[in-house]
């Protein structure tokens, strides 16, 4: 079959009768164009106020958008819910060859509501969507495995996508991700543990569609020039290269790596753990989201000796970037390369997001050195930093929780240190465990501020690097970000990986619309990126997420940054300016 | 006489821009007609397995067993799809020794390559390459 150039299809699936059907939404593709701004149109009619993020109400909405199977890194699914983190919007993005699938099937969204009494998985090929029986699959604790079954088990080679929970979903942890294909996750907010309560083990997506657009010649000439720009110029090199672990030593040199939860900006053993060093002795295969060019996943080969027989070895691949680096290495305080590659498999074998996992170990370690917790609650563990055979043991028992310490440890370091004390230095913005740049304030007004919480929102960090000693005024930090991330929903709707960000500037994206027959002006189109931020915050809002009561851990203000110590209130009077500005735009969305 | 050589498959990050690339010579998207594939050893982590049309010598496996002959010899190596005579039977997708015949779907007839290197121009890796045979 071939679909037209905006997708309209929208596949519903109901886990608690076990049906699905599929509608005609094109009024809100041609309106929202997809991914996210589709997104919160779904979640808003589907998630009604106060749902139980774990409960059976709270949907599942997998979005893609116009470009995706038709341009070069258009190369991301959006996920929308109910964050069972931080109890309001949940938004993660992942590639691999999930937005692939999910347009070659046919589909524009996915939306997955209910929940199983059993367990289960389900693949859609095509047309066709399948319940199966993951009664063999449930408590299979590597993500790896999972997908090693039913890899063996589904068709579609080469044109599927294999989203599974590990452990961590199952057991609900809170930060529990969403794995596809091995390496690429839906990470933050917990959408694994969101699969895990309505027992879905897995989602698996083929197709074989094709893509008619209606100005073939447009089409190849804007192709063309996306292309030659993605790999002739130098805007996508270094994520090839060493790839986002450039960024170790750089923000090293900064004094903006946190290190040892953040009691240090910078770490005495970030060589060990840098991309150059990952690069020259571990790198040993590159891998790319489908239709990208760049290639960023980088894979170490770890080789280690089976201890009960000589010269048997068996090779590890391990995916490493920055936010592990900084989240499961100098975070913790680690310095041992393969010790830091070992931590990280664990971490991605039981499908746990890296940055809240590293976070909560940090505050965990902190927190038994103040004496907050005993040898005891830490189930006979004595965490020291550095000590990553101390760590991988806490994430299996983050995953087990087997006593009371380890279940507060799984709801999240707001939810832990809530209860054991030491939320000065407890790293959760909004609830969520903080991302690895100590740059400045803007890094911070971005994390409390962000529609999906995470550092790709607004991109505070770079606004601080590029101000370092002139620090802008709240008030400038506040317009900055904003005017960042109401771009950023518009690429997040087509959906393009941020890494394009250059590539498909504004410009270069109403050209690309224009050739599947979207016309929108440059004006347009950052209008309804307004507008669809502001519908987001009329969800956070909504949700309870409340500017004014927002926490900022006293830890951030105690560390220098490269702009120095920054103060709480500069951060909170940022953050009311940036809520104000969305709350304007709301009234006014076209008043740019 | 050219065809499609997998120079070097360890290299392969498994963009698939060579696949996009193949549908795309119909100015569509997706890769429903693409007579490339790209698909892993079992896991992204054992690397990637590049499936295209070596161009046999004649007669080719899939011509053998065509029962309308619309697989017709290209000179000597490789063959060309008479698209009027073929009836869609698939006969020559099982017999294809290496799997690169593959299926068009919304045409319901085989998708075979014409040996043009479209593919390897989006091919960053040095992965594929149109050598002469
Ligand atoms: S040579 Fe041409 S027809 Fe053959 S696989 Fe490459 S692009 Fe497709
Ligand atoms: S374009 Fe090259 S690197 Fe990419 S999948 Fe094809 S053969 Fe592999």
């Amino acid at each position: 079959m071939s679909s037209s150039a905006l997708p309209s299809r929208v596949l519903y699936i109901d886990l608690t009768k076990k049906r699905f059907w599929i509608e005609d939404r094109k009024e809100l593709f041609e309106e929202y164009i997809g991914g996210s701004g589709v997104a919160i149109q779904l979640l808003k009619e589907e998630c009604s106020k106060g749902t139980d993020p774990l409960g059976p109400d709270n949907p599942i909405i997998f979005t893609v958008g116009p470009l995706t199977c038709l341009f070069p890194m258009a190369s991301k699914t959006v996920a929308m819910f109910k964050s069972p983190l931080t109890g309001e919007l949940g938004e993660s993005h992942a590639g691999g060859r999930s937005a692939v699938a999910i347009r070659s099937a046919g589909y524009g969204a996915i939306v997955i509501k209910g929940a199983s009494d059993m367990p289960l998985y389900i693949a859609v090929h095509g047309n066709r969507v399948y319940f199966k029986d993951a009664a063999a699959y449930w408590g299979m604790e590597s993500t790896l495995t999972v997908g090693r079954v039913i890899r063996e088990n589904e068709p579609g080679s080469g044109v599927r996508s294999i989203m599974r929970i590990g452990g961590a979903g199952e057991r609900l942890v809170r930060y529990a991700m969403v794995t596809t294909e091995t390496f690429r996750h839906f990470g933050r907010l917990g959408l694994g543990a969101v699969f895990g309560s309505k027992k879905l083990k897995a989602l698996v997506v083929s197709g074989k569609n094709t893509i008619e657009v209606p100005n073939k010649k447009l089409y190849r000439d804007v192709y063309e020039e996306l292309f030659k720009l993605m790999v002739e110029s130098d805007l996508l090199k270094k994520y090839h290269e060493i790839g986002t672990p450039i960024n170790v030593l750089t923000l090293n040199a900064l004094k903006g790596l946190p290190t040892r939860n953040l009691k240090s900006g910078e770490f005495e053993g970030a060589e060990a753990i840098s991309g150059e060093r990952l690069a020259k002795n571990f790198l040993g295969r590159r891998a790319a989201c489908s239709h990208c060019p760049v290639a960023c996943i980088h894979l170490a080969a770890l080789r280690e000796p089976y201890e009960d027989e000589p010269y048997f070895y068996k090779t590890t691949w391990i995916s490493y970037d920055y936010e592990l680096t900084y989240a499961l290495g100098s975070m913790l305080g680690i310095s041992d390369t393969v010790g830091f590659l070992k931590l990280v498999d664990s971490i991605e074998k039981y499908g746990l997001d890296a940055m809240s996992a590293g976070v909560c170990l940090a505050w965990a370690t902190e927190a038994y050195e103040k004496g907050l917790v005993s040898k005891e609650e830490l189930a006979g563990v004595e965490p020291k930093w550095g000590d990553y055979e101390a760590y991988i043991k806490m994430a299996r028992m983050i995953v087990a929780q087997p006593n009371e310490f380890y279940k507060h440890l799984a709801m999240g370091v707001e939810a832990a240190a809530t209860k054991y004390g030491g939320l000065e230095f407890a790293l959760a913005f909004g609830g969520n465990e903080m991302p690895g740049y100590h740059t400045g304030p803007a890094a911070y007004v971005g994390y409390l501020t962000g529609a999906r919480h995470s550092h790709l929102d607004s991109a505070g960090y770079s606004l601080d690097e590029k101000t370092i000693g002139a620090t802008p005024s709240p008030e400038k930090i506040a317009e900055e970000l904003f005017k960042e991330e109401v771009w950023r929903q518009v690429l997040s709707s087509l959906v393009v990986c941020f890494f394009a960000r250059r590539v498909y500037s504004p410009e270069k994206t109403a050209k690309a619309l224009s050739a599947v027959g979207v016309e929108r002006s440059e004006k347009e189109l950052a209008s309804l990126g307004e507008k669809i931020l502001a519908e987001k915050y009329d969800f956070k809002l909504r949700e309870g997420f409340n500017p004014e009561n927002l926490r900022v851990p006293r830890r951030i203000t105690e560390t220098p940054t490269p702009h120095g110590k920054i103060s709480e209130e500069t951060i909170k009077r940022a953050v009311s300016f940036y809520v104000e500005k969305v709350k304007s735009a709301k009234k006014q969305p076209l008043n740019l | 006489m050219k065809r499609i050589s997998v120079v070097d498959p360890e290299r392969c990050v498994g963009c698939q821009m060579c696949m996009f690339a193949c549908t795309r010579r119909f100015s569509l998207g997706g890769f429903g007609r693409s007579t490339i594939h790209v698909k892993s050893v079992g896991g992204i982590e054992r690397g990637f397995v590049v499936v295209v049309c070596r161009a046999c010598d004649k007669p080719a496996p899939c011509a053998r067993v065509c029962p309308t002959g619309a697989l017709a010899s290209r000179d000597g190596k490789g063959v060309k799809l008479i698209r009027d005579k073929c009836i869609g039977c698939g006969k020559c997708v099982e017999a294809c020794p290496i799997g690169a015949v593959f299926w068009d779907e919304e045409a319901g007839k085989p998708a075979i390559c014409v040996y043009c290197g479209y593919c390897a121009d989006y091919c960053e890796y040095g992965v594929i390459k149109l050598e002469e045979v």
